[in-house]
């Protein structure tokens, strides 16, 4: 394999990590909506470029999946179910937006070293690629943590699940209809979620999960 | 004979980088004017104005100690020494071994710290406003530039600046690393500059002012040399970016006079599109509040930690 096609590779991988910080920081919803799109795009253009390296024409087939999917129709639904329920104001977190950077930046050293540890013997096009997806992975759960409002959560879950599509591409050999299976059940989960968004509206007039937790009796 | 011409090149880059360093600053200003539809001062005002002010009487407050006398010469022989060390036209030079990135970045930070305390010698209120403040930004904008160094040292095998830009002259691939490097660099750069989303250089607005309120004290030949020593650093930071990231054009070691003219064309061209693409940017932005400014460097920071953390998966490493 030639040095370019492994650091075009590296670059667009190491790009869903950036992006990925980038949901971390962002405080307004419609700008997190466009940068949870950019990182569909970033993860469709990764996904075709590991079709092309490892020659799986099936890949490009996943690549166009996660581009109209999770890069266009998602996107758009949550806009409009943001311009619906009214909130397009700025986001609530539970910690400031430093700590949660400093804790992501943690949370991918973590990764590097689980991963480097791990995979000693693979191919480096994997391990690399592996070591990313994983702090992908880490990152989306840490966002669904940090976040407040449940809409932001619902994009830390399919950043996570962008996560796991480019881990299931790193490794050579995983079929087709597992990714095809895999992008409809996130696409479920996406309609299931923004029922709940709105019967948890609906209930408490409101889609801050902290107000879930008097209704536990957690807090009185 | 060789010596003498090595001083002498040497000698001609510390001269090079004190006579260009206004004419950027003035080129951006004028640049600023015509992008707003003004007509702006003419190029070479920084120059008349640095004349007059070496002119005029410097005018002292009573309690002024030996430190707001003296601290204009340190942090301008600060800023000159670590302007001159970056190469701009020519690597290697008879003093490039001590062009090194955290040499520089100390030599940049001495100069804050000297300028941080003259804001506090004669004891208003708006010198010490600016010192505080500076010294906020500082605290990220620091440890954001040591690593980018490391970054780039990383990646080149060295932290010494001709090494480097001979490094990146021979890569021949793309490097996630180094992209995140640049945009920290850049981030860095306008914040350690005063430049507008940070700070604005044309005001003199007291809530806003970081870098003005500091040396709001001082008249004559010691504002003269603050500004001048500010505009050397505008010069460094995109001599700095320059070498690392758009290294071509650099003349090699003992080259020809041939090669040093090219070197010093293709680096007046580089400073001025520098200059041009720093101006497009603030005029497309808008100020931020002071207690955001914290997060715009806190993105430098993390993409200079990613940058190195990356490395570590890279095939290279």
């Amino acid at each position: 394999m030639s040095a370019h096609l492994f650091d075009i590779a590296h670059m667009l991988a190491g790009g869903l990590v950036l992006v990925s910080f980038m949901l971390l920081y962002q405080d307004r919803m419609f700008a997190l909506l466009n940068v949870f799109a950019l990182h569909a795009v970033v993860l469709s253009a990764s996904v075709a470029w590991q079709g092309f390296v490892q020659g799986a024409p099936h890949l490009l087939i996943t690549a166009t999946i996660a581009l109209v999917l999770k890069g266009i129709i998602i996107p758009l639904a949550l806009r409009r179910m943001v311009v619906r329920l009214g909130i397009h104001r700025t986001i609530e977190t539970v910690v400031g937006i430093g700590p949660t950077m400093l804790a992501g930046m943690g949370l991918v050293a973590l990764s590097m070293v689980v991963m480097l540890r791990a995979t000693a013997e693979a191919d480096p096009l994997a391990r690399e690629d592996l070591a990313l997806a994983l702090s992908v992975v880490l990152l989306g759960l840490m966002m669904m943590v940090t976040r407040r409002n449940a809409v932001s959560q619902v994009v830390g879950f399919m950043s996570l699940e962008n996560g796991l599509v480019l881990a299931a591409t790193g490794a050579k050999g995983m079929p087709l209809v597992v990714e095809i299976s895999i992008a409809f059940s996130v696409l479920i989960a996406f309609i299931v979620i923004g029922v709940f968004l709105f019967r948890i509206r609906e209930r408490f007039d409101s889609v801050d999960v902290a107000a879930l937790d008097a209704f536990r009796g957690e807090r009185q | 004979m060789g010596v003498i011409v090595d001083l002498a090149v040497q000698g001609a880059q510390m001269l090079l980088v004190l006579l260009l360093a206004p004419a950027l600053l003035g080129f951006t200003r004028k640049v600023k004017a015509r992008l707003l539809r003004r007509r702006g001062p003419p190029v070479l005002q920084p120059y008349r104005d640095l004349l007059r002010l070496i002119r005029k009487e410097a005018v002292l407050a009573e309690n002024a100690s030996w430190l707001f006398r003296s601290g204009p010469y340190m942090i301008f022989a600060a800023t000159w020494v670590a302007a001159a060390l970056v190469p701009t036209f020519a690597t290697g030079l008879t003093f490039s071994w001590a062009a090194d990135m955290i040499a520089i970045v100390a030599l940049i930070g001495s100069a804050r710290f000297f300028l941080a305390l003259v804001g506090m010698d004669v004891g208003t209120s708006f010198g010490g406003i600016g010192s505080s403040r500076e010294m906020m930004f500082a605290s990220l904008a620091e440890p954001a530039m040591i690593m980018i160094v490391f970054t780039v040292a990383l990646v080149a095998g060295s932290t010494q600046l001709s090494v480097v830009a001979n490094h990146m002259l021979e890569l021949g691939s793309l490097r996630v690393s180094l992209g995140l490097a640049l945009v920290a660099l850049i981030i860095v750069a306008v914040a350690e500059n005063a430049r507008i989303p940070v700070d604005n250089p044309a005001t003199h607005l007291e809530l806003t002012m970081v870098h003005e309120a500091m040396v709001l004290e001082y008249s004559g030949r010691h504002l003269a040399v603050i500004e001048l020593a500010a505009a050397l650093k505008l010069l460094l930071y995109v001599s700095l970016i320059a070498c690392i990231f758009v290294p071509w054009g650099l003349a090699p070691v003992g080259g020809t006079a041939e090669a040093y003219a090219i070197g010093v064309a293709t680096y007046v061209a580089k400073l001025f599109a520098g200059g041009f693409l720093l101006v497009v940017f603030e005029t497309s932005i808008a100020k931020m509040r002071v207690f955001r400014v914290p997060e715009f460097l806190g993105i430098a920071l993390m993409l200079g930690l990613l940058g190195t953390l990356l490395l570590f998966v890279s095939r290279s490493f």
